[in-house]
Formats: structure tokens, C-alpha cells, sequence
């Protein structure tokens, strides 16, 4: 037996009515969207998880439309997930990496992009190293750019996923309490998620030690409202969330550690840390894991983890995101 | 602007119980019927028609909603995207007897995009139409079961169905002509 269940977003204005949403061209970071316009999103993605839900987990939206997956850097969930996306709403998916392509023979990114275009392709999804490429690509192409990661400036669809799953989880983001907790400065889901959380109405505190944060004006001035802390201990207590970030080896090596275990004890989610946060509290991390150092593997798979779930709900965000883009292309 | 009424409350409550009779007979009772309601005015009709069903066959239908947005073939090409809702159906519809339920019948493509739908949810034995109003003008060899009234339009009047649990509004059924 199949049972479709309904999966209700919290209550908005975009439920009264069945206007349209306006056009987007492009989704290269947060900085752009509207609370409306992200719950009108999140509304959207619950639509397409019950999708996925179903035996046939594929429905004919995008049919014809040619999606290519623009990889610079390596990925598994992120490159996988905009696929399953992709081909679930039956587009034409191509996948390219910088290895094996032209762009091992020097060419550039804009000639790159030019050559996708005559081949036909209307979306592009784009993982890049440096900050600021899809919004150079979005310049010279003539369909949409879905940007899938830039340097450490954006990861819009990352943010979006946590916003679902945080909603999805505790039925609310405005007014939680949401610490975002590591490698803050060089973190491109930290800046896309404070996008996101700040205009839904969550009350944001980015933890770090110095050198991995910045001066704390980097910050205040964009979110003002933001909250600044050096001590996890203390700012984790009454958390709705802890959102953990990734912590790169490099940066030890970059001499802005003293040690991956002071690290790991100063700012490392663990059990006890969590016990201080509410007891609701949801503890998030974007992937992939260094297990033991910014997270313990115990806190990774407990009941209050919802690391699995970011990862599920990450498909039905990227195809809500797709076919809001298909309008243009 | 011009508006006419055509269908008063009683006369969609009188519609809906000979609806509901129509599909006891044609199915021989309702032991494997299914109502499946269109977004969005669909599915009020969906319900009224198992409550009246409810009420001479003492068993109540199972009722399902169902959007169509995904199998519209007209995306992109009347501008932005419809925002696209949920489907809710509470079991397998393999081997049942699906009657899909609309307000308005007119060019088919609705049908068509639904009919799509449910081929992906399951394989039902057979699949009928009811609808309120068939209002003509067909582009797709689509043809309704059950069928509340027949209104000849000309293209440039509107059909504008309303219904309390959606709009709000006493019932009824306008052609509005711009």
C-alpha cells in the first residue's frame, strides 16, 4: 500500500493564494531572497519530497530541458544530489569535471560556457573554487546558473536544505536560537545559511576561535543582529540548533590552529555540549564529517542528528530550485 | 465586465447527489471507487460527492487529492511557474475503480496532465470523470462520465466556479465575460 502524506510548511502568506511566483534567473546566493519568496521554496520542496516518496519517484516537469553539472572541485552528495534532482523532474542530465575536459587543455571558463550554451544547455549547475564564478558565467550565458558552491563565498542550496529540514524538525525558524559553530571565515554555508536564517527570523551566534572567524565587524556589519562568541560552552546553552561546520586538515598546517585535539576539545560538538543546548535541540553538519574532531562519531548518529536527513531533504530543495528556473530557460 | 449565473447552491447540491447516484450505478455500488479530487476545486467536490455517497450507500469513499502541476505541458510558456502543491492520496489506487473529480471540463489538457499523474501513482482498474460543468471546446479526445450540467461558451467568456470550502463564498457558477 502507498501512502502520500502531505507535508504542510509552516502557515504563509503564499498559501492563500495561487499567484504565481515572480521570475528568477539565476540562484547564485541567499542575499537575493525574500522571506517570501523561501517559504513560497520550502513549500515547493515539501511538494517534491512526497514525489520521492512514491514508488515512480520521477514526474515529467522539466522534460526536454538540459541540465549540466559544472564540477571544479570534488563533491559526492552535493554533485549526486543536483543529479537525482535533475532526473527526477526528467531533465537531460550531463555531468563535467575540469578533469578529462577542455578546460585541462587551458580553456577558459567563459569559452567553456560558451561552448555548454551551443550545445544546447539551459541550466547550469556549478561547483567552483573561486569565489564569484557562476555569477561570471551567469554573465555570458543566456539560460540559468544554480550556483553549487563558489569559493567561501555561497552554497544557496545548502542553507535552503538546512532552513527545510530546521522547519521541517521543529514546525518554526523564526525567533530559534541557532549556533553555527567552526571554520566560520572560510565557510561558504555559514555565509549563504546566515542569509537565510536572518531573514526567516532566527537569532544567529557564529562560535569560533579568533582565527577562524575574522574580525567581528566582517560579520556585524552585513547581520547586525548577529551574535559573536569564542566560547561553545557558553553559547550552546538553550540552542534550537547547532549547526557544525566542516573543518578543513589545511588550516592547521596554515598555523591558525594550535592542534586539531585543543581544537577538537575547545569546539568539537560533543555529548555533553549537546546537553546543555534545549532538549528539541537539532544538530546539523553540511559534510562531509571529520568525525572526532568537529563532531564526535556518538553526537553524529544520535537521535538529536539530523546529518541523514540534510542529505534527503537536499534532492527535493534542488528540485524545487530547478523548477523555478525552468520558467526561463 | 459581464456576469451570469448559471448554477445556484441548490442546484450544485442537486448536482452532486446525481453525480453521486450516477457512480453507485455505473459501479454497481462503491466498494472499489476511489475519488480523486484536482486541485484545488476539485477536491471540495471530491468530498461533497462522498458525503452524499456516504449517505445512501452507508460506506464512505476513500478520497484523494491530487496536483497536476508537474504534468503540465504548458510550462514555461504562459510565464512563471504555478507553485506547485502537494498530492495526497490515502492508498494504493492499484486495481480500484478512480473517479476524478473537476470543477470545470474545457480543453482536456487538465485531464490529460491527471490522467498522467495517476498512471505513475499505480495502475486503477479504470479511471471515469466527473465534472460540474462541460463547458466544450475540447482539444484532446477527453469526454466526462458524470457530468453536472453542459454549458455552450463561446473562448472568451470565463467559467468561475465557487465554492465555500475554497473561496469562501456562497456557491455558485458564473460565465463572466471580460
Amino acid at each position: 500500500m502507498t501512502t502520500l502524506t502531505n507535508t504542510t510548511v509552516a502557515a504563509s502568506p503564499a498559501t492563500n493564494s495561487q499567484s504565481s511566483p515572480p521570475r528568477r534567473r539565476h540562484v547564485l546566493d541567499l542575499d537575493d531572497f525574500s522571506r517570501d519568496e523561501i517559504i513560497e521554496i520550502l513549500e515547493t520542496t515539501a511538494s517534491m519530497k512526497e514525489v520521492l516518496s512514491r514508488p515512480i519517484k520521477q514526474v515529467p516537469a522539466l522534460r526536454g530541458t538540459t541540465v549540466v553539472n559544472m564540477f571544479f572541485e570534488d563533491s559526492t552528495r552535493t554533485r549526486i544530489s543536483f543529479e537525482l534532482a535533475a532526473k527526477a523532474l526528467s531533465a537531460n542530465v550531463v555531468a563535467m569535471t575540469s578533469k578529462g575536459s577542455s578546460v585541462e587543455k587551458g580553456e577558459s571558463l567563459i569559452d567553456t560556457v560558451r561552448t555548454l550554451q551551443a550545445l544546447g544547455a539551459n541550466i547550469i549547475v556549478m561547483r567552483h573554487g573561486e569565489s564569484g564564478a557562476p555569477y561570471l558565467v551567469a554573465q555570458h550565458f543566456h539560460g540559468s546558473v544554480l550556483n553549487a558552491g563558489d569559493g567561501r563565498h555561497a552554497h544557496p542550496t545548502q542553507a535552503l536544505l538546512d532552513l527545510f529540514t530546521i522547519n521541517e524538525r521543529l514546525g518554526r525558524v523564526e525567533g530559534l536560537k541557532v549556533v553555527i559553530v567552526g571554520d566560520i571565515v572560510h565557510s561558504r554555508v555559514a555565509r549563504s545559511n546566515l542569509w537565510g536564517l536572518t531573514a526567516m527570523g532566527a537569532q544567529v551566534t557564529l562560535c569560533a576561535p579568533p582565527t577562524l572567524l575574522g574580525p567581528a565587524a566582517l560579520w556585524t556589519a552585513t547581520w547586525p543582529n548577529v551574535t559573536i562568541s569564542h566560547s561553545l560552552d557558553a553559547c550552546v546553552a538553550g540552542a534550537d540548533v547547532i549547526m557544525t561546520l566542516r573543518l578543513q586538515k589545511e588550516r592547521q598546517e596554515a598555523g591558525l590552529l594550535p592542534s586539531l585535539r585543543e581544537y577538537s576539545r575547545v569546539f568539537g560538538v560533543n555529548a555533553a555540549r549537546v546537553k546543555r543546548a534545549a532538549p528539541h535541540c537539532l544538530v546539523m553538519h553540511p559534510g562531509p564529517m571529520n568525525e572526532g574532531v568537529e563532531i564526535m562519531p556518538d553526537v553524529a548518529t544520535s537521535r538529536q542528528s539530523v546529518i541523514e536527513t540534510q542529505v534527503t531533504n537536499g534532492v527535493a530543495v534542488r528540485m524545487a530550485l530547478m523548477y523555478r528556473l525552468a520558467e526561463v530557460s | 465586465m459581464s456576469e451570469k449565473q448559471i448554477l445556484s447552491v441548490d442546484d450544485i447540491r442537486r448536482a452532486i447527489t446525481r453525480i453521486a447516484h450516477e457512480v453507485a450505478e455505473r459501479n454497481e455500488g462503491v466498494r472499489s471507487v476511489v475519488l480523486v479530487g484536482i486541485r484545488r476545486r476539485g477536491v471540495p467536490l471530491a468530498q461533497r460527492i462522498a458525503t452524499a455517497l456516504a449517505d445512501f450507500e452507508g460506506e464512505r469513499v476513500p478520497v484523494g487529492t491530487l496536483d497536476i502541476t508537474l504534468y503540465r505541458d504548458d510550462l514555461g510558456l504562459r510565464g512563471p511557474a504555478p507553485v506547485v502543491r502537494s498530492t495526497s492520496i490515502p492508498l494504493d489506487i492499484t486495481g480500484r475503480t478512480v473517479v476524478l473529480v473537476d470543477d470545470v471540463l474545457y480543453t482536456g489538457r487538465t485531464v490529460r496532465a491527471a490522467l498522467d499523474a495517476l498512471a505513475d501513482l499505480g495502475r486503477p482498474a479504470r479511471i471515469q470523470l466527473a465534472v460540474l460543468i462541460d463547458r466544450g471546446h475540447r482539444e484532446l479526445p477527453i469526454r466526462a462520465d458524470f457530468v453536472g450540467k453542459n454549458v455552450p461558451t463561446a473562448s472568451d467568456e470565463r467559467i468561475e466556479t465557487r465554492l465555500s470550502e475554497v473561496d469562501g463564498s456562497d456557491d455558485g457558477v458564473f460565465i463572466v465575460r471580460e
